[in-house]
């Protein structure tokens, strides 16, 4: 039954695997779901009447450090893939343990800076900044989450040796879900931090 | 064929000697966004060559990234085009999103509300 079941997967009207169809398809539209976070953020940077500011609360070191970790979860990741698809057991299940180690590194760096940002008294109710802020980062912050418990769940069917070469394509899937959480950072970093004084 | 390489779903996907080329240039566009930053705020004539064109200068190392994880670590420079479609073609439709969502509320802000 699992392998008739299998075949019919195989064979699709593209040719493709429809689970990878499916993932690219449902990169493109987060794509503009964080489009528009994005541009609302930028709608309304600057136009807080009250304190505090982006300028006066963002710190660049801290989310430097926290950009750094998240894209060597990238690195790590295509490692274990390509650990995955030659079967090299030890190899997945090292950079996957590190892409996880990693995300979590990232989500903590996250946890301490909207604690550390709430005692410096901004919530998400402070200020237009603080709204679209904590929507922006929040929301890319809760993707990470479900990463990491994505890769997570992988790393222990890896360490049970239930991704074999022809599993690998569970792990890629994985991995473009991961690449793209990445890519959405790679754009709030410079738009949100790096342009933190930046005057419309 | 490359020895490093792998085949999925009948495209080769580079090997780890290629995603570490790719790891080194995605640190140091990182490293020169954050250099861009300081230098813009350091005053003097860091900040007076740097400082006018920090933004476009960010805009354009933070697309090298993207394009940098998208083609290679997304593999999307060796997948099937069909893939780059399904990602580039509604990342187009987000682009035009966020300016037209920029222009509307902008307008609306300056000539309705004002400041919020």
């Amino acid at each position: 039954m699992s392998d008739h079941s299998h075949t019919l997967e195989a064979h699709t009207a593209t040719g493709f695997d429809s689970r990878k169809v499916a993932i690219w398809t449902f990169i493109g539209s987060e794509c503009m779901f964080f489009a528009a976070l994005i541009g609302t953020y930028l709608v309304y940077h600057g136009k807080s009447l009250s304190g505090p500011t982006a300028g006066e609360t963002l710190e660049i070191p801290l989310v430097t450090i926290g950009t750094a970790v998240l894209l060597a979860s990238s690195f790590f990741v295509v490692l274990a893939l390509n650990g995955a698809q030659r079967g090299d057991r030890r190899a997945l299940v090292t950079w996957l343990s590190a892409t996880v180690f990693c995300g979590l590194g990232f989500v903590g760096m996250q946890i301490y800076e909207f604690s550390h940002f709430v005692h410096e008294g901004l919530t998400i109710k402070t200020n237009m900044f603080g709204a679209t802020f904590y929507t922006l980062t929040g929301f890319h912050g809760t993707h990470v989450s479900i990463g990491v418990l994505w890769l997570a769940t992988l790393l222990i069917l890896a360490i049970r040796g239930k991704i074999t070469p022809d599993k690998a394509l569970n792990l890629e899937i994985a991995a473009l879900y991961w690449h793209f959480v990445d890519v959405v950072w790679v754009v709030i970093f410079p738009v949100v931090y790096l342009m933190k004084d930046w005057k419309p | 064929m490359d020895a490093h390489v792998i085949e999925a779903e009948g495209h080769s996907h580079p090997g780890p000697a290629v995603y570490v080329k790719i790891a080194f240039v995605l640190f140091l566009v990182t490293a020169l966004e954050v250099a861009a930053y300081e230098l813009s705020h350091r005053g003097g004539t860091s900040e007076a060559v740097i400082g006018p064109i920090l933004i476009p200068v960010l805009l354009v190392l933070s697309a090298i990234k993207f394009a940098l994880v998208a083609m290679y670590y997304m593999h999307l420079k060796q997948d099937h085009k069909l893939f780059t479609g399904l990602f580039v073609f509604p990342l187009i439709i987000a682009g035009v999103i966020a300016i037209a969502l920029m222009t509307l509320i902008s307008y609306h802000l300056h000539y309705n509300l004002g400041q919020v």
